[in-house]
């Protein structure tokens, strides 16, 4: 965006909530932060209705100080738990319907090539795994046979939440929830690999308990996008609501579920994307000798 | 250039086309960026034309998307991004999409989508009705109905002009009875080669354009909608009445462009036929039997669907004895609205439907205002004065 687009108009300074002013002084915009500066800026995310001990809610505000250019960056969303979450998150994010958030990205990122040939706009899909893996797997995976310059990043909280805790195509096998009565019947859809075949330059599964490795993973995957093709990131963060832990034990869970192998942190970069962000390294070690 | 200029002045030359090529040249004319496609009879034709004009230089970029909910949530998508898009579909093809259309609205973008309407299963049919129509009607889109490919033309062309006003800023479907429209060829009257409309201006938007240069970057301080409290519902609410406000504020665009919602012929007539697409043409014919026959009969052709041309209804039947309306559908949705429209709405007699592919040949309409006419109580028209 231009510089001083996002600025308080003279005469309403003493009228706009802290929380804003904020953002105009000390917010990410043109500056090249990350999740190790977590707690020096002010955050695109500003207070939100998700659940005491919410994962997705962490990965959430991981991933949104990850954006490389957060200046540049919409985000299409779509209905679930996170859609409570983006209606006042500090980046322009679209809300359209529930499943359809590939095919609007498409949409948005094409205008938005046409509209600024010279300038990088990042479009970033962030959806939960309803959204992605079922009702809009469909749009989704048509959007990486297509190789859309887009980011999805699924926030996998391996059940319907905002519903009430329903079955997902993410689910465990085993578990019973509503509309999986006598416990759901195969196991969580292998999406990663489905991205890897249906043409997606970059792949990671990533949680909000290893936040560092979700920054660059996040990061890496909108540099890809930009130039490369299509990117997919899987973020784990099962919903300790509809699963009935205790708030503070969730990232306990997600450890134990490393551990125990069922979660695995995993990254793919096509030999493309692999020399891309090899360039990219090597320029950034470069401006910073200078 | 003023729109109005290659709308009404410039100079057109004759060609002999079908209206799959008139919506090409349409689409052509209006400067559009992007245009996304997905198959389905009878509309494949015009979209494969509009993939020749990106093919040719016309369109900044054009694609086959995955089926039609997705093309119109992909258009959706790039009008939110500051494009002019344009896409088409039919039938099941709108069925499909539906849930789409009321977001386009309540989104505020003016996209431009031709229906080529067709019937929808089942049983399965392919060919020419309109009853998706009837599903459309409040959907919070604006809607036109033309009868030839010439209208078809103009309409879309006219439609951008109304649809990208700021004051109106709302999505308008432009429709045409599928095949009798698509698939056969008229003179249709082109404006120059070298004229377009103006490209789209999306800082004329009343809603920002999600480009992150369009203030405001952060849209709320607390999710207003997702609350359950008065407020909220307060605020939703007002929202929907602001775009049927906006459809209401289209009026005055149409007229300017369009020249009317309605044209009527022989307004001193007590029986009418009021119709639209391509009933209207059937009714043309039918009325010239009517007369021949000694029964005076004006026509009453309704362009503009939604928004609905009521006080415009009222006044040209306020003196009309009987009001025959004849339908492309079974549902009879163009009666209805007529019915709802003015007062002594017994006037209105709904028919003939045909349906399912059925062709309308003039004597059933001629034997629908015969029969109409013969009900007790009915004032014959006769051939008055001015005949």
């Amino acid at each position: 965006m231009s510089k001083g687009l996002f600025r308080i108009s003279p005469g309403f300074e003493d009228v706009m909530p802290a929380e804003y002013k904020e953002l105009v002084t000390n917010g990410p915009y043109g500056r090249d932060l990350g999740v190790k500066d977590l707690g020096t800026f002010k955050e695109l995310i500003e207070e939100h209705p998700l659940c005491a001990g919410c994962a997705e809610a962490l990965a959430l505000r991981l991933i949104l100080a990850s954006l490389p250019s957060p200046e540049d960056t919409v985000i299409v969303g779509s209905t679930g738990c996170s859609s409570l979450l983006f209606t006042q998150v500090a980046v322009q994010n679209i809300h359209s319907l529930f499943g359809n958030q590939n095919a609007v990205a498409t949409g948005l990122k094409r205008a938005l090539r046409l509209r600024f040939p010279d300038k990088v706009k990042d479009v970033v899909v962030i959806a939960g795994d309803g959204a992605t893996v079922d009702i809009g797997l469909d749009m989704v995976m048509q959007s990486w046979f297509r190789r859309e310059l887009i980011t999805t990043i699924m926030l996998d909280n391996e059940v319907y939440a905002n519903t009430g805790g329903q079955e997902s195509g993410m689910s465990p096998q085993g578990a019973v929830l509503y509309m999986a009565p006598l416990g759901k019947k195969f196991p969580k859809v292998n999406l990663p690999e489905i991205a890897r075949e249906a043409g997606c330059a970059y792949v990671a599964t990533i949680s909000p308990a290893l936040p560092r490795r979700l920054g660059k993973v996040v990061r890496r995957a909108i540099l890809v996008a930009r130039e490369i093709g299509p990117s997919y990131v899987q973020v784990f963060c099962p919903c300790p609501t509809n699963f009935k832990w205790p708030s503070a034990q969730v990232l306990q869970k997600i450890r134990d579920r490393q551990k125990e192998g069922i979660f695995k942190v995993r990254e793919y970069v096509s030999p493309e994307a692999e020399a891309y962000l090899a360039g990219l390294e090597v320029e950034r070690q470069h401006d910073e000798q200078e | 250039m003023d729109p109005e200029y290659l709308f009404s002045e410039a100079p057109r030359r004759q060609v002999f086309i079908t209206g799959s090529e008139a919506v090409a040249e349409a689409v052509k004319r209006a400067n559009v960026d992007i245009a996304i496609a997905y198959p389905i009879t009878p509309q494949s034709e015009s979209m494969h034309l509009v993939g020749d004009l990106y093919d040719q230089g016309y369109l900044k970029d054009y694609y086959r998307g995955e089926n039609e909910f997705a093309v119109m949530a992909a258009v959706h998508g790039a009008s939110l991004g500051g494009g002019r898009v344009f896409t088409a579909t039919s039938g099941p093809g709108t069925l499909r999409a539906m849930e789409m259309f009321p977001v386009w609205a309540g989104s505020r973008q003016p996209v431009v989508c031709a229906f080529m309407c067709r019937g929808v299963s089942l049983p399965p049919s392919i060919q020419p009705e309109n009853i998706e129509m009837a599903m459309l009607l409040d959907v919070g889109m604006l809607m036109f109905h033309a009868e030839d490919a010439q209208d078809f033309l103009d309409m879309i062309l006219k439609a951008y002009a109304v649809a990208e006003q700021p004051d109106v800023h709302l999505p308008v479907g432009v429709f045409a009875d599928g095949f009798f429209v698509t698939h056969t060829r008229s003179a249709v009257l082109l404006p120059p080669d070298d004229l377009k409309l103006a490209a789209y201006d999306p800082r004329r938007a009343p809603v920002p354009t999600f480009d992150m240069e369009t203030p405001p970057i952060r849209l709320v301080r607390d999710p207003l909608l997702n609350k359950s409290n008065f407020i909220s519902y307060a605020a939703n609410a007002s929202w929907h009445q602001e775009i049927a406000a906006a459809a209401e504020r289209a009026r005055k665009h149409i007229r300017r462009y369009m020249g009317g919602l309605l044209e009527v012929e022989d307004p001193a007539a007590v029986v009418f036929l009021a119709a639209s697409g391509t009933a209207v043409s059937q009714s043309r014919e039918a009325i010239k039997v009517l007369r021949a026959e000694g029964i005076r009969v004006g026509l009453i052709k309704i362009m503009s669907i939604r928004p609905f041309p009521v006080r415009e209804i009222e006044a040209v039947t306020a003196h009309a004895d009987l009001i025959v309306v004849p339908e492309f559908n079974i549902g009879g949705w163009l009666a209805r609205e007529i019915k709802a429209a003015i007062d002594n709405n017994r006037r209105v007699v709904g028919g003939p439907r045909v349906f399912g592919g059925m062709t309308m040949p003039t004597e059933l309409i001629v034997n629908e205002v015969r029969n109409a006419l013969s009900r007790p109580g009915t004032r014959q028209p006769g051939m008055r004065a001015g005949i």
